[in-house]
């Protein structure tokens, strides 16, 4: 199978199962793409006819094909599905938590999917011991992996400030007797940030995420404290001390985008010119009754959104001034291995989302939701029907990504927007998979075009 | 040429999942520090 595209100027074929991008010429890129619907000597007319090449130029690009199909390049079978059995069969390792320090915020987001951080239930803070419990759980379910991550999540983790500097210390003092090696994030809305908190994440945390939506007014429309005040003119500057603390590396300023920002381009703008590089810009997901929720008409704008900021991309490149958005940072030489590519996220097997109380949940999405409640740090994972469920989300587990281009790419998308789009994990949302079709779209080009320029 | 073919990690010959990478949380984003030696 192969996914032949035009994106910044290129013609990209995309051959699925292999994963072998070519960038083609116009008459290369016809001429692939009604290969095997069309026998030689008529393509051989259609090609001279539309793009007025020679016979001895057919017969060379015409050979190219046939090579790289044999080469298994072009139209290569995807022999992967036989591998999902295999996967499902691993006795389940646990590598990642992300650690719920806080069910509490100091914001007021309207559009948090964490319902202004208590996830539908009371106020909370994680204790020292439940923290601890959930690291030496995380370690005696790792197996052999070395390499085990926690975030400090929340609701605000700052808020629990105390607890987050004793549980890395803790974690710090045991890693080497287990040959394990601890690497955190932590994820911030920057209220809180101060010298204390900037020199502890530039020592300990191997990334750290900081909300910030962009642009002032689109910040403080929803970004505000409980009085209501926005938030923009106190976080922006506690986050440029804190990136230019840090070397400017090793972070990403992450906002969300709504159906009153669709144009989010322009709030990418606005984080570059306050000083920031390592950036990511989501939709948001949400009922489609809510007000801020991205419609139909929005997805247009959107998508061409994503499309200019690739341009933007690569315009900023070539002037010495290249920025990072993380959705098109593809690794095309050292991305991930097929068994990754099938098996995803890891929600509910590999990772797991920690409570204040020590619960067990497959993601942080997911915590509050009864019906997904797996167990605590104490028991383990007592309902292993929802580990089971969650093994089998996978790029082959829906009929609908069988003739998905994308399915190596997105593992067959994220169980808790699918979950909440059509109450099943196993289900399908079709707006997120238009969008991220496009992303990674867009991903391959600026890959492609930045190879091409250098 | 009119086909120029990137450098990209042969997905069949990557069958060759230590599960050391990092926690994606799609997998497209992901580096695999094995690949990249």
């Amino acid at each position: 199978m192969i996914h032949a595209f035009k994106r910044c100027g290129c013609n990209i074929v995309l051959d699925v199962a292999s994963g072998s991008v070519h960038v083609v010429d116009d008459a290369a890129y016809d001429m692939i793409v009604a290969y095997e619907q069309t026998d030689k000597e008529t393509l051989r007319s259609r090609i001279a006819r539309d793009h007025g090449i020679s016979d001895e130029d057919f017969e060379e690009c015409y050979g190219d094909i046939v090579k790289l199909k044999e080469e298994g390049k072009l139209f290569s079978e995807d022999a992967f599905k036989p591998d999902v059995k295999a996967l499902a069969k691993r006795n389940p390792v646990i590598k990642a938590l992300c650690l719920h320090v806080a069910h509490t915020c100091n914001l007021n987001c309207e559009y948090c999917f964490a319902a202004q951080g208590k996830y539908h239930g009371e106020r909370a803070l994680m204790s020292f011991e439940v923290g601890k419990r959930a690291l030496d759980f995380l370690i005696e379910n790792s197996g052999s992996r070395r390499n085990l991550e926690v975030d400090f999540f929340g609701g605000e983790p700052l808020m629990n400030f105390d607890v987050v500097k004793k549980l890395v210390k803790y974690a710090r003092g045991i890693e080497d007797a287990h040959g394990k090696h601890f690497r955190f994030t932590l994820t911030t809305n920057g209220m809180l940030i101060d010298d204390e908190a900037i020199d502890f994440a530039n020592r300990e945390m191997d990334n750290v995420v900081l909300s910030l939506d962009g642009r002032k007014e689109v910040n403080d429309r929803f970004r505000t404290t409980m009085g209501g005040k926005g938030s923009f003119d106190v976080i922006v500057p506690k986050f440029q001390k804190l990136v230019k603390a840090r070397g400017g590396k090793n972070y990403y300023m992450r906002g969300t985008f709504t159906h009153f920002n669709p144009d989010f381009t322009e709030d990418i703008k606005t984080m570059l010119d306050l000083g920031f590089d390592e950036l990511s810009m989501e939709p948001v997901v949400c009922p489609p009754t809510d007000r801020y929720a991205l419609t139909e008409e929005d997805k247009a704008v959107v998508c061409e959104q994503y499309d200019k900021l690739a341009e933007m991309m690569i315009e900023r490149q070539k002037q010495g001034r290249p920025f990072t958005f993380y959705h098109y940072m593809l690794d095309l030489e050292g991305g991930p291995c097929i068994y990754k590519r099938i098996s995803g996220c890891g929600s509910g097997t590999e990772y797991l989302a920690v409570t204040p109380t020590g619960e067990l949940y497959p993601c942080h999405q997911f915590v509050g939701d009864p019906d997904f409640l797996m167990g605590d740090v104490w028991q383990g994972v007592t309902r292993t029907d929802i580990r089971d469920k969650f093994k089998r989300c996978n790029a082959y587990a829906r009929p609908e990504c069988e003739d998905c281009w994308a399915r190596l790419y997105c593992s067959g998308g994220c169980a808790a927007n699918a979950y909440k789009a059509t109450g099943d994990i196993l289900g399908i949302y079709k707006y997120g998979c238009d969008l991220f079709k496009r992303r990674i779209e867009c991903a391959i080009a600026v890959q492609a075009r930045t190879l091409l320029d250098e | 040429k009119r086909i120029v073919t990137l450098k990209t990690r042969n997905l069949t010959e990557s069958k060759h999942g230590c599960g050391e990478c990092q926690t994606s949380c799609g997998v497209a984003n992901q580096k695999c520090e094995k690949a990249a030696k």
